[in-house]
């Protein structure tokens, strides 16, 4: 219930008492209500809770994110190339388990 | 599916656990909120995957399992009246009141139906004048403006057989317990990333400031709890103490505005008690005055309520996060999804259920044999 699931506006109708819409969420079309997202257009992104949009999502955020963890591999590079004029006294890391995705 | 595939990425997910081990050098104990974050977190062995002596401890953030005993029984006493249609989230069917549940209400005759949205049930009352419509108002912030609005709908249609049953908690003043608690061991927390996406995270600045505690605003898929964990550990091996979003692409400092005002509009603070755990001041949400006609509780004389918890179960223990599922002796056997105990085994955003889901301390795992039996030619 609690559980928020991003999903696409694919129509919005502002003819009743409330504005709503239709959410695409990977093929499966579900109602909603947009009344607390008044600014979402069509196509826009939004985070659907037991049928009300709270949030719409912002997709330069979204790629922002997505650039920071992917940088932070550049980073570990530079580090490891770094690390090899360092002296070698340290372990290296652990090996975490497979974290599957 | 966009927003959702992009965080699930094992290349990019393993990155973020190399680095966790990197920056961390001391145990920490980090509380992640929310019940949904748990399922992921235990889904996909994430807990599994940290530093040695870093450990996640799961939160109180699961609406259903929170939602007090005697409202479990108050709703079965008004759902078991003929005259009645007892409307709510799917999720509390099967949690256990003192001495049935809604569904087996439901299989003994009574009108008791899912609804995935709270308009759903509004629009049952507009259809059916001569059925009292009772809703199931659970949950957290996230569902609140949800509530507020199906009360405010039957209130501008002027509906006089709908009302509401209110159990509304608060995350905030949770957190705040849970840090006044003398056994308290959380070092930072993980909020929920959707509670902010409506409240915001102004409430959980005083509290990062006041107890020396990071906060970070998380979401819920693979790659967004790893970076919530990595940001967390950051600050404390910084010894920074501040609230922090890494859920940006859903959540803006001040929530939405909308929501928020919809919620104070309907709904008011007040204590509340938290099943398994007990009372919290101003935890949860009543309706204001103005919208007593839409309140359950007065409309129906239930009676005295005497509420017992089943004897062999720890969920109070378990949503304070003292004690995990394999602590419980009931576990795996007298107790599971498909005959729970406790609320953590029912709902989808349960500690129990989701240990048991990912097959945690059980002798086998639970779904092959279905499996098995269901093939054709055995």
């Amino acid at each position: 219930m609690c559980l928020g699931i991003p999903g696409k506006v694919v129509e919005i109708s502002d003819s009743g008492p409330l504005r709503m819409g239709k959410i695409d969420f990977g093929g499966v079309r579900k109602e909603a209500c947009l009344a607390y997202v008044p600014e979402v257009a069509l196509g826009d992104y939004v985070i659907v809770h037991v049928g009300f949009a709270i949030s719409r999502l912002d997709e330069d955020e979204a790629l922002k994110t997505l650039e920071l963890l992917r940088m932070m591999d550049e980073d570990a590079v530079a580090m490891e190339l770094g690390s090899m004029f360092a002296p070698d006294d340290a372990a290296p890391p652990a090996q975490p388990p497979a974290v599957s995705a | 599916m966009k927003y959702i595939d992009e965080y699930r990425d094992s290349v990019l997910a393993r990155k973020l656990v190399d680095e966790i081990h990197r920056v961390t050098t001391k145990p920490w104990a980090l509380m992640e909120v929310c019940g949904g974050q748990t399922h992921t977190l235990v889904k996909q062995g994430i807990d599994e995957a940290l530093p040695a002596g870093v450990r996640m401890i799961h939160g109180p953030g699961c609406p259903v399992c929170v939602t007090p005993l005697e409202q479990i029984d108050k709703a079965l006493a008004i759902a078991a009246r003929p005259d009645v249609t007892f409307t709510s989230y799917g999720d509390m069917l099967r949690v256990p009141g003192s001495t049935t549940d809604l569904l087996s209400l439901k299989a003994r005759g009574a009108d008791v139906r899912i609804v995935y949205s709270p308009l759903d049930a509004v629009r049952i009352a507009a259809a059916n004048p001569d059925r009292q419509i009772v809703f199931f108002a659970i949950g957290f912030e996230t569902t609140a403006p949800a509530n507020a609005m199906a009360v405010w709908q039957a209130s501008q249609l002027g509906l006089d057989n709908f009302t509401v049953l209110v159990s509304h908690v608060l995350v905030p003043p949770a957190m705040t317990a849970i840090l006044d608690s003398p056994t308290c061991q959380v070092q930072a927390f993980l909020a929920a990333g959707h509670v902010c996406a409506v409240m915001g995270w102004t409430q959980y600045e005083p509290i990062a400031a006041k107890y020396h505690v990071p906060i970070v605003v998380t979401g819920f898929e693979p790659l967004d709890l790893l970076e919530g964990i990595l940001m967390a550990i950051r600050q404390l091996e910084d010894g920074r103490a501040v609230v922090e979003n890494q859920y940006a692409r859903a959540v803006k400092r001040e929530g939405n505005r909308e929501a928020q005002e919809a919620v104070a509009r309907v709904f008011e603070p007040g204590d509340r008690t938290w099943r398994g755990i007990g009372s919290i001041p101003a935890s949860g949400l009543h309706l204001r005055h103005e919208f007593e006609k839409f309140n359950a509780e007065v409309r129906f004389d239930v009676g005295d309520i005497h509420t017992q918890e089943h004897p062999a179960c720890i969920a109070g223990q378990i949503l304070q996060g003292t004690k995990t599922p394999l602590d419980c002796a009931a576990y795996g056997t007298l107790c599971s999804p498909q005959k729970p105990l406790g609320a953590p085994m029912v709902s989808a955003e349960g500690v129990c259920s989701a240990y048991h889901a990912a097959g945690r301390g059980l002798a086998a795992p639970t779904a092959f044999p279905l499996y098995e039996l269901s093939r054709p030619g055995r």
